[in-house]
């Protein structure tokens, strides 16, 4: 697929911007047109935010996701919310740590990932959203695995070059887990 | 050099600093706050000066005094800051000094609202000070156009030792897509002979000011304005043709909404329906003579605005009555969707059918 667009979202804190900030810089570093574009209304910790993302082989024109190829529910709202944004035969990912019913959408492809459980198992609560995305780029393919890894020594340096390895563990989690 | 992801708001920052910018004078609100954190981040790193004013008015008198000093200065701010400053910006430009401000607008009137808008193209490009001034008005697209209108912005207000108005809208500062940094041939730019940097005893002292109480004076410094916004008019026009040929109508837009454009038009090319835009990157100068490239295939014009209709003046200016003009508008926040845009065009061409 030539084109990949992106609707993430849960509540604030849960890693939603920084997952779709990994997704387009990893899109950019495969030399791909990408854009992320953020929800900024009067947000507050622990409400539910969102990010726009898309990565294609084209130039694109609005940065605004209407019609999703993927939508990413970290929390029940972002569910109700957003799952009628996804064209027919998307995929949804569902953090069912959190979740724990169905989208009522016909014609779509459901994933229910348990994020928050795995990120426990690997005792470090803030990384669920490694969990999913590695998830989300085993089934879309809209980049590789590694590209993200690269993004991640990007991102964390010096002091918190410590995290790497537990987000590189959290993504591969998530990968094995559509197997 | 290798591209880069960069939030539109830094792209500002960014961009400024990349031009020679080192000093920066603003006051607080959404949606371009990233821009004062950036500055406020940076800019002690090369030695030059961030300061949080009391106020937009403090802050855009700071520029005043800044830039009558030669230095490359910026301000920033959002619809209703950008209006406290207009005072400061008149004064400004009375006294032909260069400076650039960004306004990273916001729904209004009033404190309006906080998502993106286009209501400021009237604050913009006729100004909310007195008199008889114009100020060049940069409207950005995408974060590759920040970067490369940003640095031409401080070009033109050298050159022409005038203020320079950068028209972005809350989504365009909130944003991320790669930019780079490319190669660029500035322009040869004047010494500035005028700044009031001190004498050392060794020539006249120089003055700022915009005080012309001998009434011929006034008029004389006046036709000396004109005569350097009509070579600007000349000059500085820039704007963009899409999908032009063989169009059966045409939507005029800019910044964000021209994104939106773009893609009702690829939309409604799968369907056969060709339509094309005349995307202004100045807003003033504004490219008037876009409107005689368009072609006799044309039914009429659409312009697209995130306002109650603004910019439609102009489009009414250089259309001079050849089309007939519609109009599609979202004031206050909402950006119009690509198939809110190809269903009006293709009601408008129904409805002449019958």
């Amino acid at each position: 697929m030539a084109d990949h667009r992106f609707i993430i979202s849960g509540f604030g804190g849960q890693g939603v911007m920084s997952m779709g900030m990994i997704l387009a810089y990893a899109g950019m570093l495969e030399g791909k047109e990408v854009t992320w574009l953020p929800s900024y209304g009067p947000e507050m910790r622990g409400g539910t935010a969102n990010c726009h993302v898309i990565i294609s082989d084209k130039p694109i024109s609005s940065p605004i996701v209407s019609k999703a190829t993927s939508v990413v529910a970290m929390n029940l709202p972002s569910l109700t919310k957003f799952q009628d944004s996804l064209e027919d035969g998307g995929s949804i990912f569902i953090n069912a740590s959190l979740i724990n019913i169905k989208p009522d959408r016909k014609n779509i492809k459901d994933y229910y990932i348990s994020a928050n459980d795995i990120a426990m198992q690997l005792q470090n609560s803030k990384i669920a959203n490694m969990v999913m995305l590695g998830a989300i780029i085993k089934e879309t393919g809209v980049v590789r695995i590694e590209t993200v890894e690269k993004v991640l020594e990007k991102m964390f340096q010096g002091e918190k070059a410590k995290l790497i390895p537990v987000n590189k563990e959290a993504l591969k989690k998530g990968e094995v887990l559509q197997n | 050099m290798a591209k880069v992801l960069m939030k539109g708001n830094e792209a500002f920052g960014a961009a400024a600093i990349k031009a020679g910018c080192k000093y920066f004078f603003g006051y607080p609100i959404t949606p371009q706050n990233e821009i004062p954190e950036y500055m406020s981040r940076e800019l002690p790193k090369i030695g030059g000066c961030f300061l949080q004013a009391e106020s937009e008015i403090a802050a855009i008198n700071m520029v005043y005094g800044a830039s009558g000093a030669g230095v490359r200065v910026m301000t920033s701010s959002s619809s209703p800051g950008i209006a406290l400053k207009q005072e400061g910006i008149s004064y400004i430009a009375s006294c032909e000094l260069p400076c650039v401000i960004i306004n990273v607008s916001r729904g209004g009137p009033g404190l309006g609202g906080i998502q993106p808008s286009q209501s400021d193209y009237f604050q913009n490009t006729r100004g909310g000070g007195n008199g008889d001034y114009r100020t060049p008005v940069y409207a950005p697209a995408n974060l590759q156009e920040v970067i490369d209108m940003t640095m031409d912005a401080f070009d033109v207000a050298d050159q022409y030792r005038i203020p320079v108005i950068i028209s972005a809208d809350g989504m365009i500062g909130q944003m991320m897509e790669p930019i780079e940094f490319k190669e660029r041939t500035g322009r040869s730019l004047p010494s500035k002979e005028w700044a009031a940097t001190g004498t050392n005893e060794e020539r006249e002292p120089n003055s700022i000011n915009s005080l012309y109480i001998v009434h011929e004076d006034l008029e004389k410094h006046n036709w000396k304005l004109d005569a350097k916004h009509k070579l600007i008019e000349e000059n500085e026009v820039q704007y963009e043709m899409y999908q032009m040929k063989d169009a059966e109508f045409v939507v005029v837009a800019y910044g964000t909404t021209s994104r939106i454009v773009k893609s009702a038009i690829m939309d409604m090319k799968k369907e056969g329906l060709n339509v094309g835009l005349i995307r202004p990157k100045t807003l003033w100068p504004y490219p008037y003579k876009a409107f005689d490239e368009i072609p006799k295939s044309t039914k009429g014009i659409l312009t697209v605005e995130m306002s109650t209709g603004q910019m439609i003046d102009d489009v009414k200016i250089g259309n001079n009555g050849r089309f007939p003009i519609h109009f599609l508008g979202s004031p206050g926040g909402s950006v119009p969707s690509p198939e809110m845009i190809a269903e009006k065009i293709k009601n408008i061409l129904g409805g002449e059918k019958k």
